[in-house]
C-alpha cells in the first residue's frame, strides 16, 4: 500500500524535526518553569534572575566536568557532566541561599509589595551575569562528551526501508528522561513529604500556615534549594543538547516566564504543562511544512512556497503571542494560578 | 541640605565630566556627555511610567528601537526602484489588513457576542491573512532583490533627521497605545514580562522585516543634523576660531611650517570637539524641555491624581477618577519620552544596528538609572542617567586598572593574569548590579528622593 508508505514517511519527518526537539526543548523549559514557579508561589515575586542562575549552575557544572575530564574520569557512553551535576546541584544551591540571605530575605522580613523584590532580582541578574561572564566568559561552550547519536538517520532508513530518516541524539533521551525523573520526584516531594505539604500550605496561605507551626525560614530554604537544583540541571540538559552560552541563558528566560505564565503562576503542573505548549508551539510555527505536505496531500494541492508560518527568527515572539492570547482569554493561566496582589 | 542636594550632586557630576575631560580627554567626555543626555531622557521616560504611576515597564528597549526605526523611516532617501518594484504590492496588503481590522472591530461593536461572531472573526482573520500574504510576500521578495548590496529596502521620507525625534515619539506612543490596551489590565509583575516580551518582538520584527529597515545589514550613513568633522575642517570661519582659541599655543611657534602642521592638528581636533558639543546642544534643549514639561506635569493636579492613583489604586477609583485610562495615558506619555531618546540615539550614532539592542543594555540599565537616581522625581531620573551612563563607561577602564593591579604580583605568563584582565570589562555588570541593590536597600529612595509635600 503506498499510500501507508507515504503517511509513515510524512509522520517520521514530522517526528524528527518537530516531535522529538520539541519534546527535548519541552522538557528543559519546563524545569526551568518549575523553578520560577516555586520561587513565585512561595516567595511571591517573579525572579528575573532565574536564567541567570540557570547559567551559573551550568557554569560550575561546565568546570566540574572539565576538572574531571583532566583527571581522566569517564562514564562513556554516558556524559561526564552528570557526575559533576550534583556538585554543581550543591554549588548552585550554596549561592542561591546566599544570595537569598544577602539580598532577598530584608524585603521579605519588611514585606515590602512583591514588585520591590522583582527589581531587586534585577540587581541580582546583572551581578550573576557579571560573575558567568567573569568566569567564563562570553563565549560559547560545549561541554558534551557523551555518545552522540542513539538512532542516526541513515540507520532508520535501513531498518525501516523508508525514505526519510528519523535521528535520535543521547542528549535528547537523557533530557526526556532526567526531566521526568526529577518532576516525578518534585510531585512526590511537593504531594507526600511533610516538608512538601508544608510548602504547599505556606504557598497557599502564609498566615494560616504560620498559625500552623510551620516554619517559614525552613520553607524558604528549601525553596531556593530545590530552585537552584531545577535550574541547574534544566541549565545542564539545554547546554549539552545545544551549547551553553551565558547570552543565550539570558534569554531564555523569556520562554521560561512564558510557560510558567500559561500554564498558571504559581501551579506546578501548570509549569511542566506550560513548559510543551510553548516548545511546540515555537517548534511547529517555525517549521516548513513543504516536505510533510509533499508527501501526504495529492499533487495538485501542493503548496508552492515552504509553508512555514514563520521564520524561524521569530522563535521568541511565539512565546509572547500565546502568553498574551493566555492572559487575554484566561488570565489564571490553563490551569489556575495564583493572582497575588 | 535637601534643599541644596540637587544642585550639589549635579556639581559633582559635571565635576567628574571636567576630570575625564581633562586626565582622560575632551573628546570622550563630550562623548559620554552626549550619551549621558540621551540616557537622562530615557530614564525621565521610564520615570514617567515608574515613579509617577507604579507601572512596570521592561519594554524600554523595544520603544527605543522603534524610535531608531523612525530615525531611518524618516530621513533616509527613498529607494525609488524599491517602491516601483514592491510598493504597490505592500500598499495592497496593508490595505487589506486594514479593511480585515475594521470588518473584525465593526463585528466585535455591533453583532451579539457569541459562537457565530467568533467563528465570522476567525474565518475574516484567515481570510484576509490568506490573501494580504499573496500580494505581500512577492512584493517583499522583489523589494529585497533591488541593489540589495546597498539599499533592498523601501527607504525613507528623505527629510531632515531632526523630525524623527518628534515621529519617534508619536511612532512610540502608537505602539504603546496598542500594548497598553491588551497589557496594562495586568498585575505590575505580569505587566513586566509582557512588556518584555513585546520588546523582544519589536526587535525581532526589525531584524527580520528586512523591506523596511534591511534588518541585521543595517542600515548606514543616516543624514546628520550637525555639519561633518571633514567639512568642517575647510571652513575658513572655523580655521580661524580654533586659531584664536589656541594663540598663545600657535604664538610660541616661530617655524612657519612646523606652526600650519600644528594649525591643522588643532582644526582636527577641534572640529570632533566642536561637532560633539552641537550634538550635546541639541540633546539638552531636548533634555529640558522634556524635564520641564515633567516637572509641570508632575506638580499639576494631574501629577497629584497620578500619585494618588500610584500610591492607593482604591481609593483613587472610589473617588471617581478612571484607573484604567489614566495608567493607559500615562503608559503612552513615557513612552513617546522613550522614543524620543530612541530617535536621538540612532541619530547620534548615524546608523540603525538591529543586532545591538540588548534587553541589559537598553531595558535594565535605564532602570538602574531611575531607581538609583530617585523615582518619582523628575531630576533624580535626570541624574540617575547621568551617574549610570557616566559608570557605565568608566568603569571598563577603572576595572582593568584595578585588575592589572591585583594580578600585578602574579607572572607575566600565567594564564590566570590574561583571563583576569580580559574578563575585567564584564566587572561593570557587577558594579551596576551592586548598586541599584545598594541604593534599593540602604536609600530606596534613591539620591534624589520624591518631594512628598505635606500641607
Amino acid at each position: 500500500m503506498p499510500e501507508t508508505i507515504e503517511m509513515l514517511n510524512a509522520l517520521t519527518l514530522f517526528s524528527n524535526f518537530v516531535l522529538i526537539p520539541g519534546l527535548a526543548y519541552g522538557s528543559q523549559l519546563a524545569l526551568g518553569a518549575l523553578g520560577v514557579t516555586l520561587v513565585f508561589g512561595i516567595l511571591r515575586f517573579a525572579n528575573f534572575a532565574h536564567g541567570d542562575l540557570m547559567a551559573f549552575g551550568t557554569m560550575v557544572t561546565i568546570l566540574m566536568t572539565w576538572w574531571l575530564q583532566s583527571l581522566g574520569v569517564s562514564i562513556s557512553p554516558l556524559p561526564t557532566a552528570l557526575i559533576a551535576l550534583p556538585i554543581g546541584i550543591i554549588v548552585t544551591a550554596l549561592f542561591a541561599v546566599a544570595t537569598d540571605k544577602a539580598v532577598f530575605s530584608f524585603y521579605r522580613l519588611k514585606k515590602s509589595p512583591p514588585v520591590i523584590l522583582t527589581i531587586a532580582s534585577i540587581g541580582v541578574m546583572f551581578m550573576m551575569n557579571a560573575i558567568v561572564r567573569f568566569i567564563i566568559g562570553p563565549n560559547d561552550q560545549r561541554f558534551y562528551d557523551g555518545e552522540k547519536f542513539l538512532m542516526k538517520a541513515r540507520e532508520f532508513k535501513q531498518l525501516t526501508g523508508l525514505d526519510e530518516g528519523l535521528s535520535i541524539r543521547y542528549t535528547q533521551v537523557l533530557t526526556v528522561v532526567v526531566a521526568l525523573v526529577v518532576v516525578i520526584a518534585l510531585f512526590w516531594f511537593l504531594q507526600r513529604s511533610r516538608t512538601g505539604k508544608a510548602m504547599r500550605a505556606f504557598s497557599d496561605n502564609e498566615d494560616l500556615a504560620l498559625l500552623s507551626g510551620i516554619n517559614p525560614d525552613r520553607v524558604v530554604l528549601i525553596t531556593w534549594i530545590i530552585a537552584a537544583a531545577l535550574a541547574t540541571i534544566a541549565g545542564v540538559l539545554y547546554g549539552m543538547d545545544k551549547s551553553f552560552k551565558p547570552f543565550t541563558y539570558f534569554q531564555l528566560l523569556l520562554p521560561i516566564f512564558a510557560a510558567a505564565i500559561v500554564g498558571g503562576i504559581g501551579h506546578p503542573v501548570g509549569a511542566v504543562v506550560g513548559g510543551y505548549v510553548v516548545a511546540f508551539s515555537e517548534v511547529m510555527v517555525t517549521y516548513a511544512y513543504k516536505k510533510v505536505f509533499v508527501y501526504v496531500l495529492p499533487e495538485d494541492w501542493q503548496p508552492e512556497g515552504l509553508s512555514q508560518l514563520l521564520s524561524t527568527d521569530y522563535k521568541f515572539a511565539v512565546s509572547f503571542i500565546i502568553l498574551v492570547v493566555v492572559l487575554l482569554i484566561k488570565p489564571t493561566g490553563l490551569f489556575k494560578g495564583k493572582v497575588i496582589k | 541640605m535637601s534643599k541644596f542636594r540637587a544642585p550639589l550632586v549635579f556639581l559633582i557630576m559635571a565635576g567628574m565630566l571636567v576630570f575625564v575631560g581633562v586626565y582622560q580627554s575632551w573628546s570622550v567626555s563630550l562623548s559620554i556627555l552626549g550619551m549621558c543626555l540621551i540616557s537622562a531622557v530615557m530614564a525621565l521616560g521610564v520615570n514617567i511610567q515608574w515613579g509617577y504611576a507604579g507601572l512596570f515597564n521592561a519594554g524600554v528597549m523595544g520603544f527605543t528601537a522603534i524610535g531608531g526605526v523612525a530615525a531611518v523611516l524618516v530621513s533616509y532617501p527613498p529607494v525609488k526602484e524599491a517602491w516601483s518594484a514592491g510598493g504597490g504590492g505592500i500598499g495592497i496588503s496593508l490595505l487589506i489588513m486594514l479593511v480585515m481590522s475594521a470588518i473584525i472591530y465593526f463585528s466585535l461593536k455591533l453583532l451579539p457576542k457569541g459562537k457565530l461572531r467568533g467563528l465570522l472573526i476567525f474565518i475574516v482573520l484567515l481570510l484576509g491573512l490568506y490573501v494580504a500574504r499573496q500580494f505581500f510576500y512577492p512584493a517583499v521578495s522583489s523589494i529585497e532583490s533591488v541593489d540589495s548590496a546597498v539599499s533592498g529596502f523601501l527607504g525613507g521620507m528623505g527629510l531632515p533627521i531632526l523630525f524623527s525625534w518628534i515621529v519617534g515619539g508619536v511612532l512610540a506612543a502608537a505602539v504603546a497605545w496598542a500594548i497598553g490596551k491588551v497589557a496594562l489590565g495586568l498585575r505590575s509583575d505580569y505587566l513586566a514580562i509582557a512588556t518584555l516580551g513585546i520588546s523582544e518582538i519589536v526587535i525581532a520584527v526589525i531584524k527580520n522585516e528586512d523591506w523596511l529597515t534591511r534588518g541585521v545589514k543595517n542600515v548606514t550613513g543616516l543624514k546628520r543634523p550637525v555639519p561633518l568633522e571633514a567639512e568642517l575642517q575647510q571652513e575658513e570661519w572655523f580655521i580661524s576660531l580654533v586659531s584664536r582659541f589656541n594663540e598663545s599655543k600657535l604664538a610660541a611657534i616661530s617655524d612657519a611650517d612646523a606652526k600650519a602642521e600644528m594649525l591643522r592638528s588643532l582644526v582636527i581636533e577641534g572640529s570632533g570637539i566642536f561637532v560633539k558639543l552641537c550634538y550635546a546642544g541639541l540633546f539638552a534643549v531636548v533634555l529640558l524641555i522634556v524635564l520641564a514639561l515633567s516637572i509641570r506635569a508632575l506638580n499639576s493636579p494631574w501629577g497629584r491624581m497620578m500619585r494618588a492613583i500610584r500610591d492607593n489604586d482604591e481609593a483613587a477609583s472610589a473617588m471617581g477618577k478612571d484607573i484604567k485610562k489614566r495608567h493607559l495615558q500615562v503608559f503612552i506619555l513615557g513612552s513617546a519620552v522613550i522614543g524620543i531618546a530612541g530617535a536621538m540615539l540612532t541619530t547620534l550614532d548615524g546608523q540603525l544596528t538591529p543586532t545591538s539592542y540588548q534587553p541589559l543594555r537598553f531595558t535594565f540599565l535605564v532602570w538602574v538609572m531611575v531607581i538609583v537616581g530617585g523615582s518619582g522625581n523628575n531630576l533624580g531620573a535626570v541624574f540617575g542617567g547621568f551617574l549610570i551612563w557616566f559608570m557605565w563607561i568608566e568603569a571598563e577602564p577603572i576595572a582593568i586598572v584595578l585588575m592589572s593591579f591585583v594580578t600585578s604580583g602574579m607572572a607575566e605568563t600565567s594564564a590566570l593574569k590574561s583571563h583576569l584582565i580580559e574578563s575585567a570589562p564584564h566587572l561593570r555588570l557587577f558594579l551596576m548590579g551592586l548598586l541599584l541593590l545598594f541604593v534599593l536597600r540602604f536609600s530606596p529612595k534613591g539620591i534624589l528622593p520624591e518631594k512628598v509635600r505635606h500641607s
